[in-house]
């Protein structure tokens, strides 16, 4: 238990530093340090395939592909644009709606059922496997296709139209 | 346009066939000749220890050459300075004393002969410049030295060695 | 887990590191040597016999290099960088079986540091973390030529991650296992896996070529365009580290190759071996098989090197994205099909 806590602070230690830092890039790599105690968090609840997985697309391919693009977006203080007080004020709004959103999820959070794994192993390739494919193959397959209409989605932004270009 | 020579010659570049663009086979050829080469026998000369023929008309390091009695033939008429592009060598000249014609063959003699290696371009000039066919660039090319003082060879270095030994 | 099984495991690790990082050092060696018999020459044969002293005269020149840090650079990232790419290069050793257990007394030794049920996963995931000391180390330096060497660097291994993995789903259709134990286990004898799997193999050593940025897919540090690409600001052992974690690499991706395709430490007539030499010598020799194998690729991954020239770009995004990954789909189709209806 011991160790969660301390994961666990890791966790909360690198997700501030994510909004904290100042430098964009810092603020990634401090993004990739909160996935890598995630992982571990995974490891930690048995569930070997959720971390490995974790660690492969989020740390790295997803996080990759962010650190990609903030490299190449020029990041001079002066190109930054001045945000309006509206813009602050709205930002404002969003971040007490959040707050207050944290502190009804914490008081439900006492009487709400800890959910109770039957089989510890079902983390395990073999196990998830079964599972994914007979009991919930249908929300499996759905969600591949909200991937896939993502991913049309991305080529269809990108690629410009002959017509108009 | 017609051509003013029957030289031109007109390349024709066919589109590749299937198995041209599928690179395999012509990586796994480029592999076979790369593999002919490492059984090869390797055409290094390993300098110090083996050393290559020099050509007949190689010019390299300079020697100051005897007659048939084992004297020095270099009379000291400055013609191998004047003649050098390079104004790499300087003498001193001295007059033979007696009991000295054992020595030298005139009665004028080098007492001081100097060749600045760094200088030297081994154009053969010197050599030409000759009139007693005592300077000749018949020696292996000159070794490398840490400094410079250290190219700048005089007599004991240049003189060929006597007759009897 | 008892004291002695503690101990075990850590002389392995122990161990493995050593000889990762022995091999490492010599395939610096050797790639100079075979660089040379390749190109008719003699290659480094000054310190000490035929040379075998020279990674050692490296190492100690790259040590007393003067150590520079760009003064614009991010100093802790500047760092950070090579020392990221080394420690991904060496953790990938943990889960590669090297030979079958050794049983001395009443000691049994498994000659792999830990057999996880998602090995091959785990290996997938270590090599796509290797592109981050890549990217940092480009982007700290504040060089164009870094950041440049480093995008590439990124692109290229995503690129080519995705085939590596498409041909790996197919071996996995075959083996029905992701633990590399098992899998070397399966291809007793002569079952080698290369043999029902051979496209799938072309595939996952050209992706291995890719993600070890090794020539014909060393663009990141393509000297001609880029001067030395994401290392172009790095000296002495930080750059040491760059050159060290890319033959750890190479080690390692031999290995995995050997593990999953060639049978790992399996070879005809392992059986008869085994029961003539018993439990103590004879997994050892399998070991020995595995290491040949392992040779024989890194061999193989230089051989390529002083043959073939690099990609231009679109050619290497076309080659990965048009031809390789189509071919790594339709090689999962087929071996479904082949499962399906034939075995």
């Amino acid at each position: 238990m011991s160790t969660f806590y301390f994961i666990a602070f890791l966790s909360v230690f690198f997700s501030i530093l994510v909004i904290t830092a100042k430098n964009p890039v810092h603020s990634i790599l401090y993004l990739i340090l909160t996935f890598s105690t995630f992982t571990v968090h995974y490891i930690l609840m048995n569930a070997q395939f959720l971390a490995v997985v974790n660690f492969i697309v989020y740390m790295g391919a997803i996080l990759v592909l962010f650190l990609y693009t903030l490299m190449l977006i020029n990041l001079n203080k002066e190109s930054e644009p001045r945000k309006s007080n509206l813009v602050k004020i709205a930002g404002f709004v969003g971040g007490a709606c959040f707050l207050i959103t944290i502190v009804a999820a914490l008081k439900a959070w006492g009487t709400s059922h800890p959910v109770v794994l039957n089989d510890p192993n079902l983390g395990l390739v073999k196990n998830l496997g079964k599972i994914l494919f007979n009991e919930y193959l249908l929300p499996f397959e759905v969600s591949s296709i909200l991937l896939l209409s993502a991913m049309v989605g991305a080529v269809l932004l990108a690629t410009k139209d002959p017509k108009t270009a | 346009m017609e051509s003013l020579t029957n030289k031109r010659k007109l390349i024709e570049s066919k589109p590749l066939n299937f198995l041209e663009r599928a690179y395999l086979p012509a990586i796994a050829q480029g592999l076979a000749i790369t593999m002919k080469h490492f059984f090869r026998k390797p055409v290094t000369i390993s300098y110090p220890e083996e050393k290559r023929e020099y050509s007949e008309n190689f010019r390299g390091m300079h020697s100051l050459k005897r007659d048939e009695n084992g004297k020095e033939r270099c009379t000291a008429c400055g013609l191998c300075a004047l003649s050098c592009p390079a104004e790499a060598i300087t003498m001193i000249a001295a007059e033979r004393q007696k009991g000295e014609e054992h020595l030298y063959r005139e009665e004028k003699y080098a007492a001081v002969y100097e060749i600045n290696m760094l200088r030297c371009i081994f154009c053969g000039l010197c050599e030409e410049a000759c009139p007693k066919e005592a300077i000749y660039l018949d020696g292996p090319h000159v070794p490398s030295d840490y400094l410079r003082k250290d190219f700048i060879y005089g007599k004991d270095k240049l003189v060929e060695a006597p007759l009897n030994q | 887990m008892g004291v002695a099984d503690i101990v075990i495991k850590f002389v392995l690790i122990v161990i493995i590191f050593a000889i990762s990082l022995v091999i490492a050092m010599y395939s610096t060696y050797a790639e100079r040597k075979i660089a040379a018999f390749f190109q008719d020459r003699v290659g480094p044969n000054r310190a000490g016999p035929w040379g075998i002293l020279q990674p050692l005269a490296d190492g100690g020149k790259m040590f007393l290099k003067e150590e520079i840090i760009p003064t614009n650079a991010s100093p802790f990232l500047f760092i950070a960088g090579p020392s990221l790419a080394i420690l991904t290069a060496c953790i990938g050793s943990a889960v590669i079986p090297w030979g079958q257990q050794i049983t001395i007394g009443k000691y049994v030794i498994p000659l792999q540091v830990t057999d996880i049920n998602v090995g091959i996963l785990y290996i997938f995931g270590v090599v796509s973390l290797g592109v981050y000391g890549v990217m940092i180390g480009g982007w700290a330096s504040n060089n164009k030529y870094s950041l440049l060497g480093a995008i590439r660097a990124a692109s290229q291994n995503i690129s080519y991650e995705i085939s590596m993995g498409l041909s790996i789903i197919a071996l996995l259709m075959v083996t029905g296992t992701l633990s590399l134990k098992e899998i070397a286990e399966q291809q007793h004898g002569w079952h080698w896996n290369v043999l029902y799997q051979p496209v799938g193999f072309l595939l996952f050593i050209i992706c291995a070529f890719a993600e070890t940025n090794r020539t014909p897919f060393d663009l990141p540090e393509c000297e001609t365009e880029l001067v030395g690409g994401y290392h172009t600001e790095y000296s002495s052992m930080k750059l040491g580290f760059y050159l060290f974690a890319e033959y750890i690499n190479m080690f390692i991706s031999s290995a995995v190759m050997a593990t999953l395709y060639w049978g790992g430490y399996n070879y005809p007539g392992m059986d008869w071996v085994l029961a003539h030499t018993g439990p103590a010598i004879g997994p050892l020799i399998g070991t020995a098989v595995m290491f040949a194998k392992v040779f024989l690729f890194i061999f193989f991954f230089m051989w390529v090197r002083w043959t073939i020239p690099r990609f231009r770009y679109d050619q290497l995004m076309d080659l990965g994205w048009k031809i390789l990954i189509p071919l790594a789909i339709a090689n999962i189709i087929v071996t479904g099909l082949w499962i399906t209806f034939i075995k």
